[in-house]
């Protein structure tokens, strides 16, 4: 379970507070959306939660399964189950996709004192969750998200997802930029992950995303607190009627 | 007019005094006067402006004197790719029982030289350098590789020239490698001429990995024919003050060069790559590029000069070097030189420092990587680039290892 108690967060750089006293309960098992319009704070609820430098919490606390997880780096982070789908996946050139993926799964099972996977059995898991997802191990060969399209690179998260097995998922914007193709794999692929006690926070501008991937929970964020709760209904009144009214009857 | 030097330095005084027991020639001769009235060139020297020989070097030490059973200490040298392997330990040459087919071992002698009295590694070749190795590789061989190991194990200077002609449509892979010992302050100068007729095709990797004290001085001078593919790979990982000097003469038409390169620079070394591109002749396509590494208090320099005479239309040089400064006490300066007399060419630069992106730090370390490994993997994928395309997938893969190695020990 997530709780995130009266969280204020600052980018260092602005000096501007973005996060100004937010509250949410994600709960084991759980898919919350969080909508909200442009500059939101979205984003940098997804940074702060994962640990990113430059967002500076200067209020409140964040317990993963009862744990304080400010205090950790995000490595430790996301050995502990975190993981951060991304808006926009960074290209890295020079680093091979598999060694990157071999990398992070060993990291993180040396980090819970695992043994690490031998390569026939890493490749063999690779492989499995690739081919669920239409990715090549063609595509696996070239560098980290370098030249991947905008789908391809969604799908790779996707992809990084199955391997690490979190527990605490964060998708940031992961509709942007795809198709409906596209955002049908992405979605099959996060539905796929649902179950047992691993959580999501799904944030979105838009209720597309939440057609494919049903939320237990919607979460308007404005102004960098959440301003208004409900189930998927939310969503759809959202959709219709826009943020205007919502964001009225919170003020 | 320069002005007559009032004193010499220790480490000139010694060069000279060692010439002098070597026996006379011309061309020692006239490089016993440049030394003896200029001095080693200092940063009032424009080829030397960023490393300032003569205050560098402090000492010379003597020439070394070998055993013939010191090559054993190479028995646990790993081959870059499979090759016979000619080693020089303390400048003496020891053959392998066979040479690969189409590579001959030539009668001649190699004899100094130097292009200009800046050439202060032809200078201090010409002085106390002696002929190691000329070799042949015949016309439209395909020839196996060789490989060229030299090693110092004592604090002593060696000195060697070395020639290598490639025949019309010969195909050759030679492996130029310095190994170097930890804390032994050995001086070594290296003076290869390499001539490659047209139609070649010539692989020449340079791996430096010399100890942490040592001197190394290098040299390669190419005359390059027509239609001609010369691949020049280098790997400087190693020694204390590291001049590297590549320079190519592209007198034959349409030929192609690639420089690629890769320089770890760690310590206190000084590093230092000086290429010089000269095309004489239409149509040759050069394109350099070099990836540096500098951490610690390690100073690099990149000088790479391209001349395009009147008559080398069509002459394409793309000449590109990117540094990755781990240290705030870290350095590198770059100088592009561009000289076109020719009015339809493309010709390129560009140098960058850059240091390493807090998006990709932040994506790696997101995923459970720590921190230093997640730094090692970038700084890795920086230079290692440099080979990425490399057909040969042995040589990519020992180059790496190589990168690997430096990595781990200076990370």
């Amino acid at each position: 379970m997530l709780e995130i108690k009266n969280l204020h967060v600052r980018i260092e750089e602005e000096g501007t507070e973005i996060i100004r006293g937010l509250n949410l309960t994600v709960k084991s098992g759980e898919v919350a959306a969080i909508m909200g319009p442009n500059g939101s704070g979205k984003s940098t609820l997804s940074y702060a939660l994962s640990g990113r430098d430059g967002y500076e919490v200067t209020q409140g606390e964040v317990l993963f399964n009862g744990v304080d997880i400010l205090g950790m780096a995000p490595d430790e982070r996301a050995a502990t189950g975190v993981f951060l789908a991304f808006q926009y996946p960074v290209e890295i050139p020079g680093v091979a996709t598999m060694n990157f993926l071999k990398a992070a799964m060993n990291s993180q099972r040396k980090a819970r004192g695992e043994d690490e996977l031998s390569t026939p059995d890493f490749i063999r898991k690779v492989k499995e969750a690739a081919g669920k997802l239409g990715i090549s191990m063609d595509m696996l060969k070239r560098p980290l998200n370098v030249g991947f399209s905008g789908g391809e690179k969604k799908r790779a998260e996707i992809l990084q997802m199955a391997l690490l097995q979190p527990k605490l998922c964060i998708m940031d914007e992961t509709d942007s930029g795809l198709d409906i193709d596209a955002l049908k794999v992405v979605s099959d692929g996060v539905n796929a992950l649902r179950g047992g006690d691993r959580s999501f926070i799904v944030i979105t501008h838009y209720q597309r995303l939440l057609e494919h991937i049903v939320p237990d929970s919607v979460h308007v964020l404005y102004k960098g607190r959440i301003i208004q709760s409900g189930g998927p209904e939310l969503a759809r009144h959202l959709e219709v009627h826009g943020y205007a009214d919502v964001i009225a009857d919170a003020a | 007019m320069l002005k007559r030097l009032e004193k010499l330095t220790e480490a000139e005084e010694a060069i000279l005094e060692a010439s002098e027991r070597l026996p006379a020639g011309d061309v020692k001769h006239a490089a016993y006067a440049v030394l003896r009235e200029r001095g080693l060139p200092g940063r009032r020297v424009e080829a030397w402006h960023y490393t300032d020989l003569r205050n560098a070097i402090k000492h010379f030490p003597a020439l070394a004197e070998s055993a013939s059973q010191e090559v054993e200490s190479l028995h646990d040298l790993a081959a870059i790719v499979p090759a016979a392997r000619i080693a020089f330990v303390n400048g003496r040459r020891h053959d392998p029982a066979t040479l690969p087919a189409g590579v001959s071992l030539s009668e001649e002698i190699t004899r100094g030289g130097y292009r200009d009295n800046a050439d202060a590694i032809g200078i201090i070749n010409s002085l106390v350098g002696s002929h190691g190795v000329a070799l042949q590789v015949g016309e439209g061989a395909q020839a196996g590789a060789v490989e060229l190991v030299h090693s110092i194990t004592a604090p002593r200077t060696v000195a060697l020239r070395h020639s290598v002609a490639a025949g019309k449509g010969a195909k050759a892979v030679l492996l130029e490698r310095h190994v170097g010992h930890p804390g032994i302050a050995s001086h070594s100068n290296t003076v290869t001429a390499l001539e490659i007729a047209d139609d070649a095709d010539v692989t020449w990797v340079i791996a430096q990995e010399e100890g942490d004290a040592a001197v190394h001085m290098a040299q390669l001078n190419v005359n390059l024919g027509a239609n001609a593919k010369l691949t020049i790979l280098v790997l400087n990982a190693g020694g204390l003050l590291v001049r590297r000097e590549i320079n190519i003469l592209a007198k034959g038409e349409g030929s192609t060069i690639a420089i690629r390169g890769v320089n770890l620079i760690g310590g206190k070394s000084h590093v230092d790559v000086t290429t010089a591109l000269v095309h004489e002749a239409p149509g040759v396509a050069a394109q350099e590029l070099f990836r540096n590494v500098a951490t610690g208090e390690g100073r690099g320099v990149f000088q790479g000069q391209i001349k395009v005479a009147q008559i080398a239309q069509k002459t394409d040089a793309k000449m590109a070097c990117n540094t990755l400064l781990l240290s705030d006490t870290a350095e590198f300066s770059a100088k592009p030189e561009l000289e076109i007399f020719a009015d339809d060419v493309a010709c390129g630069h560009g140098a960058t420092v850059t240091d390493i992106l807090d998006d990709h730090l932040f994506y790696l370390t997101s995923r459970g990587i720590p921190p230093r490994q997640a730094r090692a993997m970038l700084v890795q994928a920086f230079v290692e680039e440099v080979f990425d395309e490399l057909e040969d997938e042995t040589m990519r893969e020992a180059l790496d290892a190589r990168i690997e190695n430096w990595l781990e020990r200076n990370g």
